[in-house]
Order: structure tokens, then sequence, then C-alpha cells
């Protein structure tokens, strides 16, 4: 029966704390916000602890779920901005260990390994500004229009659009990188 | 939809993410069962748990913990009000009166209050502090002693006894453990005939308490190396007499009693009160408020307490005072122009506009509040921007010394900074005191209300008003009557002798209402206690120091234990001033000595330390509960809860 409830009907149910609804919940979206990890983050590790992070916070998060949105658009909101969050505190703790002037030096050596990154998909994704990367990982990655894309970011839609042909000038830029190597 | 075959290769790509591994997704479940079953969503239901309890993960078992010694404590209506809302998620915010929230100027005035409290001795005190001396010196005249003692407290040094060291067997705390805390092993003990003269920081921090309670609400006992007794006992305010008007800066009061886990050793107390503020002709203060409103802030104990706390200390401001918002990393830029702080509905208004949202860009925070402070000061005013972040300090700085050098830089030109950390998981101790520092303010972590309001206050008064600029404070043990001393707490801080922390620190007078409190341990020639077997041969110091002790120079009758000096320099002076005080045996203690030590007790339990033999739990919390005192703002009172909550933690880790 509570396979075919809709994921809003469930979640208004978790919040009025049904246990069984809330597990049905969990179950059903872990994959989905797993692999958006994974396009955030590109890593198989990190996507785990994010997701993990995200289900054990979903219980306070769902009290802030007013039904306005979409379950999908409201749960893809908290992946982007769980990612964020855990790459920030990765970026604080990273100065914070190297020291106030190494600041520069440790992030080109971070884009130096990068590089060195076989995959061309992590090369790809890796140049894209961070903005950019979350944009392509709804878009592309999920499969989102600009304007569901937009309302997950919180942009407009022509937001979306612009970043977009900004992707595409950066990966034709590759590929002309690409074909001259 | 996008199909442009410029994306195609790339879509394909995202579009193959690895499987989700069975495992992690089942400990993925677990953990949000656990978490629902621990947050409110949960007890509104009706619906049975899930789970039986021996199931869940170990940082569930700790809450657990909380709720048991929650339910096992009679004095519940204080509780809510100092329970972090980490632990319960009810929000603490609503348990303000309105009438104090939204009167400006209203009430009785919380400050003034406090700064009674202070005044008055409390009626267990020795009436009068011991007799003190002032004398001024050229400072050329202590130098070339300096130097003798700080080779004789290097020997010292190296003659500590290993088996002092901390012991690494310790219970472990669940949680974020990334944090970098520098603490090294417990002080140790010096031998008085080969180290005579010990020093102690002129200011302490407080923000391991606030780490520890917040570890402890969470249900896991602090990591040993994250504790320091000495920011715990430093924590709370005493009842220290304050200097008179025309009086020198400082008074210093030193108390001694029987150690309370050691029966063969002393405990001295000594507690420095600097000149207190004069609330009423405070110059104007500019504040710019610098907000983070990135997503991770948007919990009940971070921006709502935030913004709680801002209120109350609207009501404390004046007219001539201004206020000015920015914010980083959500609704980016200036959110409130400059405003005189009698427009409270304005500045409320914009408080309450500000929303966490996912930071779009990195906007140049502090560059803006800077210039909005530059702008705001006029002759004779004081300007201080106050961070308010749970660890984002990606404050959009672009300079070549790093934000380290751009906020010392700024600090020059008078206006400074503060920092106000909300949270545990994501707070960079170091960056903070390290911004704080360089910025010239001061730095807090905060997790209750009544904590938020206190730091708050402190940047309307205390810190405004300079009183002493290189202030070092030295303690001289007679040799005769102690045999060997250990300073409670200090392992990151071991200072020789005459070196003064604001040295160390490159910057930063004492400010008015300034108080700090040292303990010292210490074990008399003869006593049991006693680690080390006395020198056949002395040392020249303390031939000397015998020979002063034979000619009759201390009195035999009241026995000097020991001699304080603090050693400072008037604001815009350049010769040192020297106030001394003699440490006698047999002075009273009241409630506030004994309840330090208490707390000193306390902090040494955490940190597994080995000083404490069979002194446990039960004995600290009896010690705290009986020297509560007064208690105006129930710090003692939220710290015996603490301490029940650490023990039920370390006996179900046992």
């Amino acid at each position: 029966m509570l396979m075919d409830t809709s994921d809003e009907t469930l979640a208004l149910a978790a919040a009025s704390g049904d246990h069984a609804a809330f597990a049905a919940l969990v179950t059903r979206h872990y994959d989905r916000i797993f692999g958006l990890g994974w396009r955030l983050t590109g890593s198989r590790a990190e996507a785990e602890d994010l997701a993990q992070d995200i289900c054990a916070a979903l219980p306070h998060r769902l009290r802030g779920w007013r039904a306005e949105a979409r379950f999908t658009t409201w749960l893809y909101r908290v992946v982007v901005n769980a990612a964020h969050d855990a790459r920030r505190r990765a970026a604080v703790r990273n100065r914070a260990a190297t020291g106030w002037g190494d600041w520069e030096i440790s992030r080109q050596e971070a884009i130096a390994e990068d590089r060195a990154a076989q995959d061309w998909l992590a090369e790809s994704m890796a140049r894209l500004p961070v903005e950019l990367r979350d944009t392509v990982a709804l878009v592309l990655g999920e499969d989102m229009t600009q304007a569901e894309a937009g309302a997950v970011l919180g942009l407009s839609e022509g937001t979306i659009a612009w970043r977009m042909s900004e992707v595409k000038k950066r990966l034709r830029a590759l590929a002309t990188e690409e074909a001259k190597a | 939809m996008t199909r442009d075959p410029d994306f195609e290769r790339l879509r394909a790509a995202l579009q193959a993410p690895p499987a989700s591994d069975a495992a992690a997704k089942a400990r993925a479940m677990n953990r949000a069962m656990a978490a629902y079953e621990d947050s409110a969503l949960s007890r509104q239901g009706l619906t049975p748990p899930l789970r039986p309890l021996a199931d869940r993960a170990p940082t569930v078992r700790g809450a657990s913990a909380v709720r048991r010694v929650l339910k096992s404590l009679s004095v519940k209506p204080l509780l809510a009000a100092t329970t972090s809302a980490a632990a319960l998620t009810v929000g603490l915010v609503v348990l303000l009166p309105q009438s104090e929230v939204q009167t400006p100027g209203g009430g009785p005035s919380e400050l003034a209050q406090r700064s009674q409290d202070m005044a008055v001795p409390s009626p267990a005190e020795p009436p009068e502090a011991a007799p003190m001396m002032t004398r001024r010196t050229a400072p050329a005249e202590a130098q070339p002693e300096r130097a003798a003692e700080s080779t004789a407290a290097e020997q010292g040094d190296a003659a500590t006894p290993p088996s002092l060291a901390a012991p690494d067997s310790a219970p472990m705390a669940e949680g974020p453990e990334a944090k970098g805390f520098a603490n090294a092993g417990v002080n140790p003990l010096r031998v008085t005939a080969e180290a005579p003269v010990s020093a102690f920081p002129a200011k302490i921090g407080t923000a391991s308490y606030a780490l520890v309670r917040s570890s402890l609400m969470a249900g896991a006992l602090p990591r040993p190396d994250a504790v320091r007794v000495e920011e715990m006992v430093n924590h709370f305010p005493y009842a220290y007499p304050a200097p008179e008007a025309g009086e020198p800066p400082f008074r210093a009061n030193v108390t001694v009693m029987p150690t309370p886990w050691n029966p063969d050793t002393r405990l001295v107390q000594i507690g420095l009160q600097g000149r207190l503020p004069e609330v009423a002709a405070r110059p104007p203060l500019n504040l710019v408020l610098l907000i983070d409103t990135s997503e991770s802030m948007d919990t009940p104990d971070r921006l709502p307490l935030l913004k709680q706390a801002l209120r109350l200390m609207l009501a404390e401001m004046r007219q001539e005072d201004q206020v000015a918002i920015v914010a980083y990393a959500g609704t980016p830029g200036e959110v409130l122009a400059p405003t005189p702080a009698n427009q409270s509905a304005t500045i409320l208004a914009a408080l309450d506009q500000l929303e966490t949202r996912n930071p779009l860009a990195e906007t140049a925070g502090l560059t803006l509040a800077y210039s909005l402070a530059e702008g705001m000061t006029a002759a004779g005013e004081v300007s201080r921007i106050l961070l308010a972040t749970d660890g984002d300090f990606n404050l959009g700085v672009d300079d070549p010394e790093g934000m380290e050098g751009f906020v010392a830089r700024k600090g020059k030109t008078g206006v400074n900074l503060s920092v106000l950390a909300f949270g545990r998981d994501a707070l960079d101790e170091a960056v903070m005191q390290s911004l704080a520092q360089n910025g010239n303010g001061s730095a807090a972590s905060v997790a209750t209300l009544n904590e938020a309001r206190k730091v708050l206050m402190d940047q309307l008064t205390g810190p405004l008003f300079p009183i002493a600029d290189e202030v070092t404070i030295d303690v001289e043990w007679n040799p005769g009557q102690v045999a060997e001393y250990r300073l409670i707490g200090h392992e990151t801080q071991a200072l020789q002798p005459g070196q003064s922390t604001t040295d160390a620190a490159g910057m930063g007078a004492i400010t008015a209402g300034h108080q700090v409190t040292a303990l010292y341990e210490v074990t008399a020639p003869g006593s049991p206690a006693l680690r080390n077997d006395p020198l056949r041969y002395g040392t020249a110091v303390s031939d000397a120091m015998a020979d002063a002790a034979a000619t009759g120079e201390m009195a035999q009758d009241a026995p000097e234990l020991g001699f304080v000096r603090l050693r400072y320099k008037a604001p815009g002076e350049s010769v040192n001033a020297v106030i001394e005080m003699p440490i006698v045996a047999d002075t009273g203690t009241g409630p506030d000595a004994r309840f330090a030590a208490a707390i000193a007790g306390f902090g040494q339990l955490l940190r597994a330390s080995a000083d404490l033999e069979d002194w446990g739990w039960d004995q600290a919390i009896t010690l705290a509960e009986a020297n509560r005192g007064e208690d105006p703002f129930g710090y003692r009172d939220e710290a015996v809860t603490l301490m029940r909550l650490a023990q039920s933690l370390a006996q179900d880790a046992k």
C-alpha cells in the first residue's frame, strides 16, 4: 500500500509521526540522494557519507516541509545544500590545516591533482566552477528541465539557461584542447 | 529540455552513477530511523518505536543517556532554559518574556545589575583582601632577574617525572573530531627549589566550556584533549572585590584551602579583578553585524538564537549607538544601512528578513563590513564588527597576507572584530581564535540564549575600555612552605615567568571588568603527597630564599606561601607599575573558591587526570552543588547538571 502512496502524502504522514511512512520515504529515495550526491561530488565515498548525513538530518528537515513544492524538488535542494556545506567545511579545514598563507598553494595543488585524474568526466566537471557543476548535475545528470533545476537552486529559469550556455562554451573549449593533444 | 549534441557525452557519463552500496544504504537507513525516533516528530506521534534501543548507533545511545539524566532531575524548568537545542529539539527561544524582548530601555538594566553583583563581595568572603602595595619601577629594572628565572624554569621542565603524563586509555567521545585542538599532556608538577617562579596569562578564553557543554548535551564525553581546565574555571564569574576609583586597575584576591581531591596538598586560588566598566560614560558604539546566512545556520541553536539575543542587546543600546547588518554566504550584501540603535523597529525588521539560503556566490562580506564600520566612525566613537557564524569563514577576502593579515591591518585603524560561533559541528576553533586575536576582539562559542546574551552585553561594555597593557602575572613560591606546585590546566600556554600573554599575541589591552582566575595545587615540605625527593645540595635560588627566611624577612607567625606580582603599563604610558600581594596560609574560603575547585575537578575528571586519584564524580557534584552561591544567571546550576550528565555518560562508557 505504502509503495503506491505519493511522496507528498508520505512526507506529511512522516511529519506527523508515522514511522512506517518515514521508513518508506527514505527507502524509496536513498538511491536518488546517493546518485545526486555522486554527481555533485564525483566520489562514491563522499556521496555515501553525504547520503548518510542527509538521511540522519531528514527528520529535522521534514519539520520545515510545507508541501509547497514537490517532494523530490525539495529533496534535491536539501542534497545540493548539504553538498555545498560539506564542500565549504572541507575548504575551511584545509585552510586551517595548511595555515593562512598557504591557501593559494593548496588550491593550486588541488587543481593539479584534479588534472592528473584520468577520467574525462572528472576532468570536465573539475573544470567547471562550482555553481555550473551543480547546474550540470541537475540538468544533465538528473535530466531536469531548466525550470525544475531553477526551482531546486532557487534561481530563475533564465539564469539556468545562461549557465548552461556557459557550460557549453567550456565543453567546446575542452573538446578543442583534446583535439589538439 | 536541453538536447544539445555538445552535452550528450557529459549527460551519458553523469547518468551512469555507481550503484548504491547495500551496506551503506542500510547504515543510512538505521541512522535515519534512529534520528526519527529521537526527533520531535516521533514524539508527537502515537506509533511505538520501530526498533529496540540496543539496535541503535552509539551516538544515539548517548542521546538516550541525556534523556535519562534529564528525567532524573528535579529542576525541570531550569533545565529547559539551559539545555542546548541540539539535545532537545524543542526551541529554547520561546522562553523569553515578550515584554523584556520588545521594550528598549524598559525593565531593570541587566548590565547594571551584573556590575553590582560583581562589586559587592558575598558575606562569606573575607571582609578585607590582604594588604596590597603599589610601586612604580622603571622597565629596565625587571629584565636581568627575568632571564635567570627563565633558565630555572627550563631546568624544572626537564626534571618533570614521566609518570605524570596523561593516560591514553581515557574514554573517547563520539561525534565530530576533525577539529584542531592544540592541547598537550597534563601541566607538570614543578619543584619550588628548582623553579620558584611560575606565570599564568592575564587573558584566558572560555571556549572549552562551551565545547564541553555541547558535547555532553549531544550525549558524548568530550575528547580529553579538547578539555581545558583553566578555560572551564574562567567561564564562571566570581564575586571578587573590584578596585575602587583611584586605586590600581587590578585587585588580587587570594584564597588557600585544602585540596578537595588530596588531603595532603592545598589549593591556592588567585583571582584578579579589573576595574569595572563605567557603563554610564561609555562612548557611542557603532556595531556592524556580519552574519553568516548559509543553510547550515538554519537550526534553532544558530540563526534564531542570534536573532533573539540581538533583540535583547538592542534594548540596552542607546540613541547615539548605530547598527548596520551585512549578511554573507546566503542573502548577500548590506541588509541594513547604518541605523541609530533607537530605531529598533527598523533593525528588528531587517533581522527578521534574514533567511538562510544556499550560497550562490562568494560575497565580499568582510570587506563590506569594514568599509561600513569605517564610514560610521566619528571621533571618540568605538566601532566593532561582530561576526556570527557556525564555521563558514569563507568571507571573500582577497588579500596576499590572507584573512588574518587583512583583519590585523584593519584592527589598527580602530575597527575591531569579535567572533560569535554557533553550533559545534562546523566550528573551527583555531580559525575563530586567530581571527578574533588579530581583530583585537574576543571569540566565544554560544549554545544557549543566556550565553549569547552575556557575550553580546560584553560587547557593549567591557572590551571598550582598556585599563592596562602588557600585563604579566608571576607567582613566586616560598620553598620553606611549598616544596612542589602545579598550575592546574594551561597545557597549551605554558608561560615563562615574566612573559606577557599580550606580548605573545602581539596585541590586546586588558579591558574594564576583566577577571581571571588561576588555581595552584601546592604541596608543603615533608607532606606525604610529595612526588619528588628533596634536592640534596639545593640550588642558588633556594639557598638565597632560605637565607631570606632565616634573616626574618618573612614573618613566621603568618607564613607566606608565596608572592603574587602583577606588572602592567597603564594605557598610553611606558613605565611599568607593579601590584604585589603575599599569599598567606590562613585565608577564609567562600563558596566561590570551593565552586572553582569543583569545576577544576570536573575538568580534570574529563581529562582523566591521574592527579585526582580516588576523588570522583560524586565528590565533584556534591562540592559544586553545595557552593552554587547566589548564581543570578544560573551558570552554576547548569554546571551541576552537566556534571551529572558527564557522570552518567562516563558510566555508560565503562
